[in-house]
């Protein structure tokens, strides 16, 4: 049968484009036009070329906020995926036990960004927060205002604690859209636990765990509400991201110029590694 | 559109990206393309080497004005050439 090309649908998609078109392309016009220039105000404004960039790369604070980035999406990354992989294969596939599951797992997603952060906020608090007054009670010292690895490993806690039940859903969508088939033939096959989830399950949650991978390296590598709320971007500069750094920068400052080149490189930064992740997920089994 | 504060070069960067839009529409109700393996390590369609092509382009940029002190002029011939490169054989 001889299919005809009919690109009319595409039509479909202009109501979509023009909401785009508004809510992210002209802005982004926006920042390209401000990250060329000096601005004062409406009237007097200069063209500096790419002077904001060269100042912007060279900017060793830049330098630095950038690695605590990469490092802190990495290990968000490494603990959230296998986490939430593990999450979804102990959970119970029917029954009431997994509706119990599935709501359970779902409270963290439904708390705004900035009540997460004041959540960890008191619960650290050695004198009233159940966490850190159990650790104090332990004898284990521990501030999250003061000690750079406590503050790490706070924000890092919080982030796991609010997301990795995303990846355990997603993983648990896509293990219940496997047919019993495939189990059937592992067991008449003897297949291990662990072959049956190398060559069975895992391949079969791939498109799940693709948007999972890049929906927690995006989010994460955006993070700005818990951080701030929690420590501050403290202490010191210790836990203070990208997106902090560059709101200080437009918002505290009011260093448009900067700013804006600031932001450019940002975004290349997300787009190449997401389009890496995307790229080298679906063209895995392809070779 | 004052709000939005255009400069010459920037309107023209965003015009020719445009052009490119559209002539890349043309070129596939022309003569739609099939994914096909160039010397990039993967299978790409046109727009695919046309998007690897442009993100290049913009590292390139980057690159040359981070760790260079050439002029930017450097950093778009060779990002020109590497564009053209890239949807020819790529």
């Amino acid at each position: 049968m001889n299919k005809v090309p009919n690109n009319k649908a595409w039509w479909l998609v202009l109501p979509v484009f023009l909401l785009v078109a508004f809510s992210a392309v002209v802005p982004m016009m926006t920042v390209v036009n401000y990250s060329v220039q000096d601005i004062f105000d409406q009237s007097s404004r200069y063209f500096v070329g790419a002077d904001w960039y060269r100042q912007v790369l060279l900017d060793p604070s830049l330098h630095d906020s950038l690695l605590r980035q990469f490092i802190y999406s990495g290990c968000v990354l490494l603990i959230e995926i296998p986490l939430g992989i593990a999450i979804a294969l102990t959970m119970p596939a029917r029954g009431r036990w997994s509706s119990l599951c599935l709501i359970v797992l779902a409270i963290p997603l439904l708390i705004p960004w900035n009540v997460v952060g004041t959540i960890w906020q008191i619960f650290g608090r050695a004198d009233i927060g159940l966490l850190g007054a159990t650790l104090s009670w332990l004898g284990i010292s521990y501030n999250y205002a003061t000690n750079t690895m406590d503050a790490w490993v706070t924000v890092l806690v919080m982030d796991v604690w609010h997301w990795t039940s995303l990846v355990a859903l997603l993983c648990y969508s896509g293990l219940r859209a496997i047919p019993d088939v495939y189990y059937q033939a592992a067991r008449i096959d003897r297949a291990s636990a662990w072959a049956v989830f190398r060559h069975i399950q895992l391949p079969k949650m791939k498109n799940v765990l693709l948007i999972a991978v890049m929906l927690r390296f995006m989010d994460s590598f955006m993070i700005y509400t818990e951080p701030f709320v929690l420590t501050g971007g403290g202490p010191g500069n210790a836990t203070t991201f990208l997106s902090q750094t560059l709101t200080k920068m437009a918002v505290g400052q009011f260093d448009l110029g900067p700013a804006a080149a600031f932001s450019l490189v940002y975004f290349l930064i997300i787009l190449l590694v997401s389009w890496l992740f995307y790229t080298a997920m679906t063209h895995a089994d392809k070779e | 559109m004052d709000w939005m504060a255009w400069t010459l070069p920037t309107a023209a960067f965003f015009t020719a990206i445009a052009l490119l839009l559209v002539g890349m529409t043309f070129a596939e109700l022309h003569s739609p393309c099939i994914e096909r393996r160039g010397f990039l390590p993967i299978a790409t369609t046109r727009g695919d080497r046309l998007f690897i092509g442009l993100l290049v382009s913009a590292w390139v940029h980057l690159l040359v004005i981070g760790v260079t002190d050439w002029s930017l002029w450097v950093a778009s011939l060779l990002s020109l050439l590497w564009l053209l490169i890239v949807l020819r054989w790529g």
